[in-house]
């Protein structure tokens, strides 16, 4: 019973002096609290505050509720903008997966001058993306482009690359593959560093070819970096912009209009604020829920 | 030899003794004139990065050290100079005092909004504009230009920019071809010139989506319509002359243009040119410079100036595009920046834009300095062609707000026609498109 009390009271005191600590000390968070504020909140309310107004830069502002929602799920430009995200993201989310994880296993082993290889593997994540895009719309000129010439020099006819609607997101995505496959590779590559040696071994002595070890071992073992790999690759190509934009600027005609492009146009080039703002929130909605679906394909796999 | 004073030598002494007072008068107003009252003040200006931009980027110091203000120049690509100058004219607390404005693109929308400060009352106040400011020098086409439509001037006129047609003087010799004067005679001298073989092409020009629009406009100045919006300002893209502006579109950048053109920018169109892959190209005139650049250009020597061709109306029209320098009305260096005004486009800043290939100045002073004509780089025919152009020069884009978004949705129908569409369909389903975002806009002015 006096143990009892002795406990109670030790542990009321803690208590008061937690709630003691924190009336203390807790305006220590304000700066931070203030800072989470003024970056993160008040721009995300100022966002959707904007998003219910009829809001021309320099021009007349009126509120519309929601309007400017109602005229986006109506505008098949909008729509036509998210498919196209959609199918640039898939392929330049699939293509760096597949390429990043085999150049990964082959990295992981040992051969000659495999550091100078792994570097020069890695260079294009370097570049920066607007000096890259320069370069490429170089490269892609459909009479003075290097990349025509050397399909000459094999006998192939030249493509339009960027020059045709049906070439140009193939194309950008190309790039975007040549750009962060190196990414993909490094994150899965030190995954590969962390796994144990015993199950190989114990698989060798079971009699497993390398198909069977990597099917069953390797690749089970490796899903949780494989998994954040593809949730950053995800968010990137969902987000690519300054690629597309000094390339193609959406074009031609509105072949590589993405939703990041639309937003732009709306926003910097016809400054029809309000609509933007309504195409941010859409946006933002679709990132997070993937964001969620990503993170609890994550924990599913942890806890497997 | 008699050693007298003829008539003619005693007429001119009196007239030259009769004038004096007035020389005097000038010089000494001249030499009054303070430039140094601010000094010690600091101004910001932001202009578009172009040979005009650099070249007065260039000469800053000599701004610096004539008049005592120090001046934070920063100069910025042209899209995104636009964008930078309206969102920070509409926080209401713009970063720059003088900042460059597209008459083209941003005229009615900062006019609209009276974000810049009336030149005119600057001018008209002699204690703080130099003697030799001369605002007569400014071309009338320009100052009209810069003005809106309420009276006020809120840019001083910088330079002007004409379509012009660019040409392979080698190319077309070779095959015996005059130089076009007409579209339809230009077609026709493309499609001749054009060997797909030898990935030679008769024509080059913009297809890109919003740039393309101007390329367009070239055609539509050459009928009888001539504009894009009408008297009581609704949209006029979908008419008989504005289709036969868009076939003859069509039909340049379909049949006798690289492929590939659909995506092409000026830049694109100038590297093509210049590489000697192209016969004709009708662009702005500030390409010159790039293309006589014996560095760069396979075509330098060899490149013909000419005005653009006529079209199915009597009327001959080339598009103008220009650009002001305006002051910002929230700025409290007002002083300072109106004399930034009359160095950056005064007489000499003017006449070095040209001679430099950096553009058409806004003054005439400069086309009558025959010595520095003379002394540059360029051919006469070039300077010829300058002239003329001025003769003819016409709006290239409608003066309304929204000019991006009409850019965007006309340029798109234009596009689209490069891979077959229907003109007529294009132009009608575009137009349709567009009027709406028009009608607003007005209703809002």
């Amino acid at each position: 019973m006096m143990q009892q009390a002795e406990t109670i009271t030790a542990s009321s005191s803690k208590g008061a002096r937690a709630r003691n600590y924190a009336r203390h000390y807790g305006w220590f968070i304000v700066p931070a609290a203030v800072v989470v504020l003024a970056v993160i909140i008040f721009p995300w309310i100022f966002t959707i505050y904007v998003s219910a107004h009829d809001w021309h830069l320099g021009g007349a502002r009126s509120w519309v509720g929601f309007d400017n929602y109602i005229k986006l799920f109506s505008d098949s430009r909008f729509g036509w903008a998210m498919l196209r995200t959609l199918f640039y993201t898939v392929l330049s989310v699939i293509f760096p997966m597949i390429l990043g994880l085999a150049a990964a296993l082959a990295f992981n082993h040992k051969f000659p001058l495999r550091g100078l290889a792994r570097t020069i593997f890695i260079l294009p994540m370097m570049a920066t993306p607007v000096a890259v895009a320069l370069v490429w719309t170089m490269t892609f000129h459909p009479q003075l482009g290097v990349l025509n010439w050397l399909l000459a020099q094999v006998g192939l006819p030249p493509s339009m690359w960027i020059y045709s609607a049906n070439t140009v997101i193939p194309t950008l995505v190309m790039i975007e593959v040549w750009h962060w496959t190196p990414l993909v590779m490094l994150l899965i590559l030190g995954g590969l560093a962390s796994l144990p040696i015993d199950p190989y071994e114990a698989a060798k002595i079971d009699g497993a070819n390398g198909w069977q070890a990597f099917r069953h071992i390797t690749l089970p073992l490796l899903m949780p970096f494989i998994v954040v790999a593809l949730i950053i690759r995800c968010i990137d190509a969902l987000k690519a912009f300054d690629t597309i934009y000094v390339i193609t600027q959406g074009g031609p005609g509105s072949a590589s209009e993405t939703i990041n492009i639309f937003l732009y146009l709306q926003a910097f080039a016809f400054y029809n604020v309000g609509y933007a703002s309504a195409v941010v929130v859409v946006f933002f909605a679709i990132i997070l829920a993937l964001a969620t679906l990503l993170l609890w394909t994550r924990q599913r796999v942890k806890m497997t | 030899m008699a050693n007298h004073i003829t008539r003619r030598q005693a007429l001119g002494a009196t007239t030259a003794l009769l004038a004096a007072p007035a020389f005097v008068r000038q010089a000494n107003a001249q030499s009054r004139f303070d430039w140094r009252r601010f000094a010690g003040d600091r101004i910001e200006v932001t202009l578009q990065t172009s040979p005009r931009g650099l070249l007065l980027q260039r000469q800053n110091k000599e701004f610096e050290d004539l008049t005592g203000i120090r001046c934070g120049i920063e100069v910025v690509p042209e899209q995104q100079h636009r964008q930078k100058v309206i969102i920070e004219y509409a926080s209401g607390r713009p970063s720059f005092d003088v900042a460059e404005m597209s008459l083209h693109v941003n005229k009615r929308q900062i006019g609209k909004a009276r974000w810049n400060t009336d030149i005119k009352a600057l001018i008209a106040d002699q204690s703080i504009t130099a003697p030799d400011f001369d605002f007569a020098d400014f071309g009338a086409g320009m100052v009209q230009y810069a003005t809106q439509a309420d009276g006020r001037m809120d840019s001083l006129p910088a330079f002007a920019d004409y379509f012009i047609l660019y040409y392979n003087k080698e190319l077309l010799a070779a095959r015996n071809i005059a130089v076009p004067t007409t579209w339809d005679g230009m077609f026709e001298a493309a499609r001749a010139l054009t060997e797909p073989s030898r990935q030679i092409y008769g024509h080059v020009g913009r297809g890109l989506k919003n740039a393309n629009v101007v390329l367009w406009s070239s055609y539509l100045l050459g009928t009888a319509q001539r504009d894009m919006i009408n008297a009581n300002r609704q949209l006029i893209t979908d008419t008989d002359d504005a289709i036969w502006a868009g076939e003859m579109y069509k039909k340049f950048l379909r049949d006798v243009s690289p492929p590939g053109s659909i995506g092409f920018n000026w830049n694109e169109c100038q590297t093509t040119f210049m590489q000697g892959r192209a016969a004709m190209w009708i662009d702005g005139i500030g390409f010159a410079a790039p293309l006589e650049d014996r560095q760069r250009s396979r075509v330098a020597g060899k490149v013909g100036y000419a005005l653009v061709p006529k079209g199915r109306s009597a009327s001959h029209h080339c598009c103008l595009f220009g650009a002001g320098y305006g002051i910002s009305e929230t700025s409290r260096k007002k002083g300072p920046a109106w004399l930034y005004l009359q160095w950056a486009l005064g007489k000499e800043n003017q006449l070095r834009m040209l001679t430099s290939g950096a553009g058409v100045p806004a003054r005439s002073s400069p086309f009558g300095n025959e010595a520095a004509i003379a002394a540059s780089t360029f051919p006469r025919e070039f300077f010829q062609t300058l002239g003329e152009s001025a003769k003819i020069a016409r709006a290239g884009l409608p003066e309304i707000v929204p000019v991006t978004q009409f850019r965007d949705v006309i340029g798109a129908a234009l596009t689209n026609t490069i891979s077959g569409s229907d003109v007529a369909t294009e132009l009608r389903r575009a137009t349709a498109e567009f009027r709406p975002v028009l009608e607003q806009s007005e209703r809002e002015s």
